[in-house]
């Protein structure tokens, strides 16, 4: 890289991380979304009407 | 007996002064943080008026944001807390115009007494006397400016719990081209140049907030008052 | 013909557009950036300038592009929200801030450690870079007004006025480079005429640009889901749509 690596790759490796943890924190996000929703569900169907 | 929205304002603005000045204690209070913090700065820096005389804009007008922004939480919680503010946006007058009767009452308790206040602060920083119409003038554009933001994040943040943080970290970020432009004209001023071009833009700055904001301030009353 | 746009509102309806969008967003965003990448870092002629440092432009410039981006499609989103009181619109808005943070971090990040070597300094308080420094807290500053409310629906209405007023600051970062003395360079792709740079270099850079556009869809679709989710959780076509 010219002399210029400890610039350029540092750049290219955060680039990925913040692509993964944009993916992964979205995932966990609707996965915690569905868990409450399930929830929700669960305790409305076994309230007495 | 109807009332216009120009003696709502009227009235409004009086109410406001009034309440103000029963406290006194309060109205100090932004005052007095005002020469605590530039006092910190030659503390914490250097008591060398050269030297100071280089920072001073900067913290000058640093000072006078954190200041206004101490006293801009109560624009409307005081209200808020005891339902006045209910029973004003429910009079049937327009919300507008009450909001900017209190801005501008608000203003003129802080920010204007913190220009007043400014030209003694100025000599404790080192500022030549040449200077101070230039700095008085951009403070007195920039606390208005800062006024008018400061609503809108007052209307964003009424009644939330630790809100007053929540309003410095929304008004903080907004306020911060008026901050480069003050210091900049006042800056200017102490070295010589002219002041113009950064003086014209903070008076832009402030019609454009003038116009603008009292819409923001409204619409954000309404929305946290629903 | 306005059908498919009231269909926007309804929220089985973007949940289940959501949910088919994804996968594909994803592929072709992983095409994109990975045919950018390669070619940008390995391919592309070293600039005769800036050398092999000039590569940082293929996630720098993408970054500070969805940046800008992601902010403007939270305030228009909000926009709409606020205006035709629309949830899904909202859902949207509160989506797209996490993701644009992000993006406006790497941005900074990543100009920082473009600047060193070529300006010298790792930060200077130049327009541009300011002006995204403020962006980055403007996006916070909704994030935490959003969550401050214990009504999620007024916490919508006041995020979305919060990015409204700071939308203001998006056409002054990109226009900076024109109205100021600014260290940053300036515009080399988003202008009229002719881009200022060669075509070997700039396919890279327009395959990183797709690349991250398509992949922060993706990323909006899967948080938008969960935006959903959150705000109908009491609905009855929750029911079906989860045990899809």
């Amino acid at each position: 890289m010219g002399g210029y690596a400890r610039y350029v790759w540092p750049c290219i490796s955060l680039a990925i991380v913040v692509l993964i943890w944009n993916l992964w924190s979205a995932r966990r996000y609707h996965a915690l979304a569905l868990k409450r929703a399930e929830r929700s569900i669960l305790m409305a169907g076994s309230k007495p009407s | 007996m109807s009332v216009g929205a120009l003696q709502a304002m009227n009235l409004v603005l009086r109410r406001e002064l009034c309440l103000s000045f029963r406290r006194p204690d309060q109205l100090l209070q932004p005052l007095v943080f005002f020469l605590i913090v530039t006092t910190l700065f030659p503390l914490g820096l250097s008591p060398e008026l050269s030297l100071l005389r280089q920072m001073a804009p900067g913290v000058l007008w640093v000072a006078a944001l954190l200041a206004s922004l101490l006293s801009m939480d109560g624009l409307f919680k005081g209200d808020a807390d005891d339902g006045t503010l209910e029973q004003l946006a429910l009079s049937g007058q327009s919300l507008g115009a009450i909001v900017i009767a209190k801005t501008l009452a608000h203003w003129l308790v802080s920010g204007a007494a913190l220009v007043i206040m400014s030209p003694l602060v100025a000599m404790a920083l080192g500022i030549p006397v040449t200077a101070f119409p230039t700095m008085i003038l951009s403070l007195a554009l920039g606390t208005l400016t800062l006024s008018w933001l400061g609503a809108i994040g007052a209307g964003l943040t009424v009644g939330l719990r630790r809100g007053s943080v929540l309003l410095s970290l929304i008004v903080l970020p907004l306020a911060m081209p008026l901050l480069i432009f003050g210091a900049n004209a006042t800056d200017r001023a102490i070295v010589g140049d002219s002041p113009e071009g950064a003086v014209y833009f903070l008076a832009a700055l402030c019609v454009l907030t003038s116009s603008l904001a009292p819409l923001a301030a409204t619409a954000a009353l309404r929305i946290t008052l629903e | 013909m306005w059908t498919w746009f009231y269909r926007l509102a309804s929220p089985p309806y973007v949940y289940r557009v959501a949910s088919a969008f994804t996968p594909w967003l994803l592929l072709t965003a992983a095409v994109a950036i990975a045919y950018g990448l390669i070619d940008g870092l390995a391919f592309a002629p070293r600039d005769y300038q800036q050398g092999d440092a000039f590569r940082i432009v293929y996630v720098h410039a993408p970054a500070a592009w969805l940046s800008l981006f992601a902010y403007t499609t939270m305030a228009v989103a909000g926009a709409i929200g606020l205006i035709w009181r629309i949830k899904m619109a909202h859902a949207l808005s509160a989506a797209a801030a996490p993701i644009g943070a992000s993006f406006t971090i790497l941005a900074l990040v990543t100009g920082s450690l473009w600047g060193k070597p070529m300006w010298g300094t790792y930060w200077a308080w130049d327009p541009r870079l300011t002006a995204e420094l403020i962006l980055l807290f403007l996006y916070f500053g909704v994030m935490s007004l959003r969550a401050a409310f214990e009504d999620p629906a007024r916490g919508d209405r006041a995020a979305a006025l919060l990015a409204i007023v700071g939308v203001v600051n998006v056409p002054i970062i990109h226009f900076s480079v024109q109205w100021w003395n600014s260290l940053h360079q300036g515009a080399t792709v988003a202008k009229f005429g002719k881009p200022a740079m060669d075509a070997s270099m700039l396919w890279p850079l327009l395959a990183m640009l797709l690349g991250f556009m398509l992949f922060f869809g993706a990323v909006l679709c899967i948080r938008l889901r969960g935006e959903v989710l959150n705000r109908e959780r009491q609905a009855s076509w929750v029911r079906q749509a989860i045990k899809a």
